[in-house]
């Protein structure tokens, strides 16, 4: 399963580019990126090519950062492609609690990325339907 | 003109029979003290076993202080001068800090506390045929209850409305043509920004007078309120030790606040050396009980700021004024009339394990009602990366809060290290509001 890094930072100038300059400092690549807003604060959410080293670089500046495992699954850049997938996941009642998605070749293929209520059980079903759970090394080197 | 007065025997007793009265009702209360094991113990360290060791008035300077620490440790029963089953009622701080204080009563002293409070509404010029409504809180709160009794033994006709429901205030006011008030200055200025939202003008009200106290105000926030509702607004100072409002109270030249002496024993000292002050110095207000039977109180560290005004009040009351209250000799902040201590803040801060240890408290104006902040930083170590954790530890630490300091502060989350790190004596506090 794929680490997610999670960062919080106070909503004011200067904060968010503190993280990237961080990232850039270490030479991290992020892959995609969201905000979770809460006025005050909020808390990003990255997918970066060195999740672990990432992490420790924030926390030794300071940051209140935390790893936290989500799914990532490829799909196919098409009308229906992310239908398919949270079809699967709503005969089983498997709830989504994030997520997020990011297009890699356009046309071709897609990344959705997902907290779930019951990671384990969604990655069978999942692989089971066919679809590619990515790994962190296939999700980094993409 | 001329003067109203309740008790124009007392009010306008010559000094030199005024003074006689104190050091017999000093000498009475030292023998109340006496029947209590806190002062019996303190007493005897200054070497007092008996009422009539005090020779003058001058020898209150050698009775022992009492401090807020004291009523704590005593608490419930060490500063009980009478048998429980005489006492007939009983007011008590929430005690957030650990441990609560009491003040106990006889019904003595309610006649007692009951007859200051009548001299106070009366040296306004409020009289029997106003309509009084009371918009202070009722319960534990002594402005409630305090001024509720004074103000019917007046023969005012008596609303206790107690404390908030603005919309419902105006109401009242309304329909009982209400012609005095008494309230926070803040609330007051409050209950006049909502008048527009109730569709009520000024004018639609019979109001004259506010008795405005239980917060530090200015004399500019006082003017204000008076020409906002084109009233008389009239300072109110007590606390809770020395039983509540009626302590001191200002008559109609509104020169400063008529302690009454034949109940209280002032002194203004200098709150690091226990110096007295002379007249016009500002120092800590101490004081001494001469009527309380049931908690006979020798030289209470208030904490309160004041001093006392020089010369002779026009209405020819001899009790001495003092002036508006100007702060605290300790930390204690006044938020909406409520009393905290950032002491009570940090506590909950400290047993909320997802925050560190640096805080910040900062006072704003909302309007004309105060508004706390508590900003915290997030401890990064149990930092889960889930922003409805966050959410929830919001809302715990603000509930935390209000059950400690009784109102709800705004609890914002910073990061790590984004707040002024504690250095000795870190400032912790912010006070934004206007100053006076």
């Amino acid at each position: 399963m794929t680490e997610q890094l999670s960062v919080f930072v106070d909503n004011r100038p200067g904060r968010l580019n503190a993280v990237t300059g961080i990232l850039r400092d270490h030479q991290i690549d992020i892959r995609a990126m969201t905000i979770a807003d809460h006025r005050a604060y909020g808390v990003v959410k990255l997918l970066v090519s060195d999740p672990r080293l990432a992490h420790r670089a924030l926390v030794d500046q300071g940051f209140a950062a935390a790893l936290k495992p989500v799914l990532a699954i490829a799909i196919e850049d098409r009308p229906g492609g992310l239908h398919e997938l949270l079809e699967v996941l709503a005969e089983r009642s498997i709830n989504v609690l994030d997520a997020y998605g990011f297009v890699i070749a356009p046309g071709q293929r897609a990344v959705w990325c997902m907290e779930v209520d019951d990671p384990d059980a969604a990655a069978r079903l999942i692989a089971a339907r066919g679809l590619e759970v990515l790994a962190d090394h296939e999700l980094y080197r993409l | 003109m001329s003067v109203p007065v309740w008790n124009p025997a007392v009010e306008f007793m010559e000094r030199e029979a005024l003074e006689r009265l104190q050091l017999a009702s000093l000498r009475q209360t030292v023998a109340w003290a006496l029947e209590t094991p806190f002062y019996r113990r303190r007493l005897a360290e200054v070497g007092l076993t008996h009422p009539e060791d005090l020779g003058s008035l001058r020898d209150v300077r050698n009775l022992p202080y009492t401090t807020k620490d004291d009523l704590r440790a005593a608490f419930p029963n060490g500063l009980l001068a009478v048998d429980l089953e005489r006492t007939v009622r009983l007011h008590t701080s929430s005690g957030t800090t650990g441990m609560p204080t009491v003040i106990y009563h006889t019904r003595r002293d309610i006649d007692h506390w009951t007859e200051l409070v009548a001299r106070c509404i009366v040296a306004t010029g409020a009289t029997a045929r106003d309509v009084f409504q009371n918009m202070t809180n009722y319960g534990m709160f002594t402005g409630g209850l305090g001024l509720h009794y004074g103000a019917e033994r007046v023969g005012m006709l008596v609303i206790p409305a107690s404390s908030g429901n603005t919309g419902r205030q105006i109401q009242l006011m309304r329909n009982f043509q209400t012609s005095v008030v008494h309230a926070t200055p803040s609330y007051l200025l409050h209950l006049h920004a909502a008048l527009t939202g109730e569709g009520v003008t000024v004018e639609q009200l019979r109001l004259r007078k506010a008795f405005i106290g239980a917060e530090p105000h200015s004399e500019e926030t006082r003017r204000k309120i008076e020409a906002l509702f084109g009233i008389q607004a009239y300072n109110s100072y007590g606390l809770s030790e020395m039983n509540g409002p009626g302590v001191a109270f200002e008559c109609v030249y509104q020169t400063g606040l008529h302690l009454w002496e034949d109940a209280y024993i002032l002194e203004i000292l200098d709150p690091e050396t226990l110096q007295p002050l002379p007249e016009g110095r500002t120092g800590e207000i101490v004081m001494t009980t001469l009527q309380r039977q049931a908690t006979p109180l020798l030289r209470y560290r208030t904490r309160d700021l004041s001093h006392l005004v020089s010369g002779n009040c026009p209405c020819g009351r001899t009790h001495r004024r003092l002036a508006r209250i100007k702060g605290r000799s300790d930390d204690m902040l006044i938020v909406n009339g409520v009393n905290v201590f950032p002491s009570q803040i940090e506590d909950v801060l400290m047993k909320t394990p997802e925050v560190g240890t640096n805080y910040l408290i900062q006072l704003e104006k909302r309007g004309s009602l105060d508004r706390l902040v508590v900003k915290t930083e997030i401890y990064a170590k149990l930092f889960t990366g889930d922003p409805q954790t966050l959410d929830d530890l919001r809302e715990r630490i603000g509930e935390a809060l209000r059950s400690a300091i009784l109102i709800k502060p705004t609890v914002e989350l910073h990061e790590p290290g984004s707040l002024p790190v504690s250095e000795g004596k870190a400032k912790r506090v912010v006070d934004l509001r206007p100053a006076f």
